[in-house]
């Protein structure tokens, strides 16, 4: 069972936040559901820093990101 | 990349004519819109800058040209527009946003060095807060429209800056005769860079907050590096149009009054971080159709506006026979910047969610 972090309509920092806190809390895969272009770089940069795998995954005008170890 | 650019550029602006060690200040230039409009009348700083303009309107060209526009709102505007309003009266106490505190320092300008360290300070508690849950909560999708409203705002603004109506005998529209706001670069010049400038940061997120943000916050340097672009190819700029004339006291529209420089960046900073961007991001955010980075930007232009009439901006140092006149805030000036701080506190301190 992924972990979701639901971070459409926050604004930045606030995605990568999350997304760090889920990383550090360690259940991988973690889904980042994030809105903006911006938001979806962000927290792909961040979690490639922390060396996971990022998966992006387009739905509508949303995005999803897949990170795995 | 974009940092060069607006190093540059800005650079050059002042060569063609705008304030010294002012090429591009979103602070100040929102500060003259609000006294062109008649919202505050100090005299010497009154003009429709063409620059913020071309900020908004470039980037929502970019953000429709990549599409990336997308209108939304809804995320505590009442909070964003009192952020706004101190941000604006902590920058005009130091008298510059963080880009002209780039500038200043890239011009030779030591006062900016306490400016950019209470930036700092600021930020860093922002970030402390932003660690402990402080968020402002959602904004939501909607209606286009709601997006298109701050480009529209910015070609009215045009209109009004290319015909330059007189609404009334000793009315506004006010285009300042002396002083800082009767110093500016041809319009298409201007308006062009400006252009330039929102089309390239929408697409590279250039934001000076953040910069120094996302070191604090991740250890992550990507921002930083278009900060330091700036000031390093200013300051090569400056030395090649001899504009580099490093000092601390009667340096060009600045005082060097240490502690209100700091305290009063040091609120601006605080104020960024909580509102999630600086002035200049706030302006391209605005742009690609974020609703509540416009609610910001008018609670900037308000704060000028209070800044101006309470006479809450630092007076800058002036150099007449010989003798120096140490410049500051007066005590309005230094109790707003102290209720501002305690303001940004207690937004940071009750607004925090409980992460689970």
């Amino acid at each position: 069972m992924a972990k979701t972090v639901d971070a459409r309509g926050f604004s930045c920092p606030q995605p990568v936040i999350l997304a760090q806190k889920a990383i550090q809390e360690g259940q991988f895969p973690i889904e980042v559901l994030v809105e903006t272009v911006t938001s979806r770089e962000n927290v792909r940069r961040m979690a490639e820093m922390k060396s996971c795998k990022v998966e992006v995954i387009e739905q509508e005008d949303e995005f999803k990101l897949v990170l795995t170890k | 990349m974009t940092g060069t650019i607006i190093g540059v550029l800005g650079t050059l602006l002042q060569k063609l004519g705008n304030p010294k060690n002012m090429g591009i200040c979103v602070a100040c230039f929102e500060r003259d819109i609000a006294g062109a409009l008649g919202l505050h009348r100090a005299t010497v700083v009154q003009y429709i800058r063409p620059e913020v303009i071309g900020f908004v309107l470039g980037s929502t060209i970019a953000a429709l040209l990549f599409r990336e526009f997308k209108a939304r709102s809804g995320s505590a505007p009442i909070v964003r527009y009192i952020l706004g309003v101190f941000a604006m009266i902590g920058a005009l106490a130091f008298l510059g946003c963080p880009w002209r505190a780039s500038f200043r320092l890239a011009g030779g300008d030591l006062t900016a060095i306490p400016g950019l360290l209470g930036l700092a300070v600021g930020i860093t508690i922002g970030v402390m807060f932003l660690r402990s849950g402080y968020n402002l909560g959602r904004s939501h999708k909607t209606y286009p429209a709601v997006g298109w409203i701050m480009p529209a705002l910015m070609v009215g603004l045009l209109l009004l800056q290319i015909f330059h109506p007189v609404f009334s005998e000793d009315g506004p529209i006010f285009f300042s005769e002396s002083g800082p706001g009767a110093m500016f670069a041809p319009l298409a010049i201007s308006l062009s860079v400006g252009l330039l400038i929102g089309f390239l940061a929408q697409r590279t997120r250039f934001c000076t907050m953040g910069a120094v943000r996302d070191i604090i916050l991740m250890r992550d340097f990507h921002l930083f590096s278009g900060l330091l672009a700036l000031i390093l190819t200013a300051f090569f700029a400056n030395l090649v149009f001899e504009q580099f004339n490093p000092g601390y006291s009667a340096q060009p529209v600045a005082h060097s009054n240490l502690i209100w420089n700091l305290l009063g960046m040091m609120l601006s900073g605080m104020a960024y971080t909580l509102a999630g961007g600086c002035p200049g991001r706030q302006l391209f955010l605005s742009g690609e159709g974020d609703g509540d980075s416009g609610v910001f930007v008018f609670g900037m232009i308000t704060g000028a506006a209070f800044s101006h009439n309470f006479n809450l901006a630092g007076k800058p140092d002036a150099l007449a026979d010989g003798v120096l006149t140490v410049g500051s805030l007066t005590p309005f000036g230094m109790a707003a910047v102290l209720l501002g701080l305690a303001v940004c506190l207690a937004i940071g301190f009750s607004m925090r969610e409980k992460f689970e």
